[in-house]
């Protein structure tokens, strides 16, 4: 069901280019997360902040990430999933989703992950290791 | 006052791994794998029932802790890191506490900047941990000043 074990060091899985991101996209995780600061929904609050709009939830943009590894969990599952927030997401930013693999050892897949805006810019970036059963 | 919350932990409080609530979670950031939301799948993947997504823990209750009053806005997250003995499994009851590891300050371009290193935990009906979450939280000098002052 996957190649993940014919992955070589330096492969990558498949990136993932997610739609410009909407207001709603926000809103829809600020209910589901319960995570309802307003910087990220309202415009008004997000200038008040200093900011020049409303930016994602960085917490939306991880777990975004996280799907690149979502087909694998028959086989295995995310033991450890570390992220630093690098840079803001913003209205109709262009994000794309991206897993490198760089180290094997035994049951244990040590992938760099990161999701990039248009720019090339890293939003976040960290790492993920992917336990095989 | 950040200082004196060092190595305080909350009251655990039971969350349940609802099963809309993940559907509704996977859906928000993009994610709807069978895995995931589609109850058959789930029952014949090797978990016998739906997993949450890694990150779901965002929408637990890990209980506050006594004195340690953060706003819900202004605060900056720095890094974030989950780790996982196995998935959360949909229907099951996970219970969460979360304690201040570690707070210091340094001097940033925005003037003095607060770090606040929590770490979360769930545990199981077996009382086994299920994952714990780590997270980095900035306080810039404004906030700080504003939570000192209550």
């Amino acid at each position: 069901m996957t190649t993940l074990t014919e992955l070589h060091i330096g492969d990558s899985l498949h990136s993932i280019e997610l739609g410009p991101v909407t207001r709603l996209d926000l809103i829809k995780y600020a209910g589901a997360s319960g995570d309802f600061n307003p910087i990220h929904t309202i415009d008004e609050e997000a200038k008040n902040a200093g900011l020049p709009g409303i930016i994602a939830h960085g917490m939306w943009t991880m777990g975004n990430l996280a799907k690149i590894f979502s087909n694998l969990y028959e086989i295995g599952y995310i033991e450890e999933y570390k992220i630093r927030f690098k840079g803001m997401v913003f209205l109709n930013d262009v994000i794309t989703l991206q897993a490198d693999l760089k180290e094997k050892k035994e049951d244990k897949y040590y992938f760099n992950v990161a999701a990039i805006n248009q720019s090339g810019k890293e939003a976040i970036s960290g790492e993920v290791i992917f336990r095989t059963y | 006052m950040f200082n004196e919350s060092i190595g305080k932990q909350s009251k655990p409080v039971k969350n349940l791994v609802e099963r809309g609530a993940v559907k509704k979670f996977a859906l928000a950031i993009g994610d709807p794998h069978p895995i995931f939301i589609d109850e058959e799948k789930g029952r014949q993947s090797r978990y016998g029932t739906n997993i949450a997504p890694p990150t779901f823990p965002r929408v637990f209750d890990f209980g506050a802790i006594e004195g340690l009053d953060l706003p819900n806005k202004g605060l900056i997250h720095g890094e974030q890191k989950y780790h996982y003995n196995r998935p959360l499994r949909a229907g099951e009851e996970i219970t969460c506490y979360t304690e201040v590891r570690d707070y210091y300050e340094k001097k940033g371009k925005q003037g003095e900047m607060g770090f606040l290193a929590l770490k979360n935990y769930g545990t199981d009906a077996n009382g086994e941990i299920v994952f714990t979450a780590e997270q980095l939280v900035i306080i810039n000098e404004t906030i700080k000043r504003m939570v000192m002052s209550k």
